[in-house]
């Protein structure tokens, strides 16, 4: 896009993915108060890095993923990051489109003709455990399935850097569980650039390579946890309970200083 | 056999009103002219076969001719109406304005100044019907998840990509439902516009001939027109509903029964 341009989107003479700079970020509710999304937020993220950020609910997470992907325009400071794609909290699938359609719908945008798309989607629902459901429609599919042909759809959107905006808030616990399973195994298999916003801890710290605690609202940040652990990790390790016991931590701090 | 059973109670009714029609109009006696029982209908129907079913011709082409423009106006301005907030200003007004028009009124101004031809017809009917098209159209429209169409945008897609994706499709239906509903209005329009045709001898519609054969006194056969008028627009519902179900299988899951 044309607009990339101005806001230093060309990959070459930056080594970060993401490189946001002291961003400040407000709105105007429905009754015109003024409310503080985001405070001077500096965040960064390598190439292939996995970047989780948690935080309260209403902290300006998902504020910060759409100044990464160029969805608003930072009052303040400034945002430097590869071209990006969404992945919303909900599957956001189109219920007139099979599960091949819907995965390669940023395939047939980019003009890729029909069959040829789906070819394209129809490998990575091999490699990525989806076979077998290529014709699905979305409402023959659990919530689980769905969250996994949005992200099939992420992927091939062709961008380096999936922004994942709570991908599984809305799931029940166990199919949770088994999609961060799932989503290790295929970033093992694809990997990308990611940011992901959750409000689970134990999700951050069993998926990324650095956790950004933020506070609640206006959103600055608190704590900063490398993760270095080795993969596949699980949620009973004692290092990986450490570091969620010290995201917690790191949390309860943020609130308390904000009240 | 299950829609058996779920006819059987309305056809019984029906059965019972017909018998209690006939009861009382062979006790009273009363006038064939004044009230014809159920069996002189029939054997109206029966004997005018052939002329009834050249009026319905001529009736069911305005009907239908009319449905289907009232369809394209009203799904062209709601998607105009829908890009354009300047538009939405200019037309919404007008478009709700147009429905306080007395059809009953304009019918005849329309005839005199077009002639006895099917264009005063149709603008009656696309009069009529345009506007439940618009409305549930806009509503449909409108009714799009807001991250569907920021999801779209990190997948590049433009504006005319978006409509063509996400909303066209979810806006398909709708129009039809509206459509369904502007349906029995439409048939009045028709009836209306037709009543006003001062010609006689030729088949000038349905509409036309229930007014020359109550001026004629030949209630019966006005009856047996009403009758077809009646399961010309049964008939017009349905096909509309069959359209929906096979252009829009999707959106009969979200909606539940069909009628």
């Amino acid at each position: 896009m044309a607009a990339d341009a101005g806001r230093g989107r060309d990959a070459g003479d930056r080594a970060l993915a993401i490189d946001v700079r002291d961003v400040a970020r407000t709105f105007t509710d429905r009754r015109g108060r003024r409310v503080e999304a985001l405070a001077g937020v500096s965040l960064s993220t390598a190439r292939g890095e996995l970047l989780a950020v948690v935080g309260p609910s209403g902290c300006g997470k998902t504020t910060l993923l759409e100044l990464i992907c160029e969805l608003q325009a930072p009052e303040a400071g400034s945002v430097a990051c590869d071209r990006a794609v969404l992945m919303p909290q909900h599957d956001l699938l189109l219920p007139w489109l099979d599960a091949l359609d819907n995965a390669s719908l940023a395939l047939r945008i980019a003009h890729v003709p029909r069959a040829a798309a789906r070819a394209r989607a129809v490998a990575l629902f091999a490699e990525l455990g989806l076979a077998g459901f290529e014709q699905a429609r979305p409402h023959e599919l659990s919530g689980g399935m769905r969250q996994r042909v949005a992200f099939v759809r992420t992927l091939l959107s062709g961008k380096p850097l999936l922004c994942l905006d709570e991908p599984f808030g809305a799931l029940d616990a166990l199919t949770r569980a088994e999609m961060q399973d799932w989503l290790a195994r295929a970033l093992a298999h694809e990997p990308r650039t990611v940011a992901l916003v959750t409000h689970d801890v134990e999700e951050a710290v069993l998926l990324a390579d650095r956790v950004v605690v933020l506070s609640p609202r206006p959103g600055r940040v608190v704590a900063q946890l490398e993760v270095g652990l080795a993969r596949p990790r699980r949620r009973t390790d004692a290092a990986v309970v450490a570091l969620r016991e010290q995201a917690l931590d790191a949390l309860a701090l943020g609130r308390a200083a904000t009240t | 056999m299950r829609w058996l059973r779920a006819a059987l109670a309305p056809l019984l009714l029906v059965l019972v009103l017909l018998g209690a029609w006939e009861f009382y109009a062979d006790l009273h006696s009363a006038s064939s002219f004044v009230l014809p029982a159920p069996h002189a209908v029939v054997s109206a129907l029966w004997d005018n076969a052939g002329f009834l079913v050249a009026n319905l011709a001529k009736t069911a082409e305005e009907v239908a001719l009319g449905l289907l423009l009232a369809l394209a106006l009203g799904f062209a301005l709601a998607v105009l109406v829908h890009l354009s907030s300047p538009l939405r200003r200019a037309v919404y007004p007008l478009a709700v304005g147009s429905q306080a028009i007395p059809i009953a009124v304009i019918a005849p101004l329309l005839v005199f100044w077009w002639g006895f031809g099917v264009l005063p017809k149709l603008a009656v009917i696309v009069l009529i019907c345009f506007f439940p098209v618009l409305v549930t159209t806009v509503d449909a429209l409108g009714a799009i998840d807001r991250d569907q169409l920021k999801l779209l945008r990190t997948l590049d897609a433009s504006r005319w990509q978006a409509f063509r994706f996400a909303e066209l499709p979810a806006a398909l239906p709708a129009a039809l439902s509206g459509a369904r509903i502007a349906l029995a209005i439409g048939v009045i329009g028709a009836y209306i516009a037709e009543s006003q045709t001062a010609t006689s001898g030729i088949h000038a519609g349905l509409g036309h001939e229930i007014n020359a054969d109550l001026t004629a006194l030949q209630t019966p056969r006005a009856y047996a027109a009403a009758v077809v008028l009646f399961a010309l627009a049964i008939a017009c519902f349905y096909a509309l509903a069959l359209a929906e179900r096979t252009l829009a299988p999707w959106a009969q899951r979200s909606r539940g029964e069909t009628p």
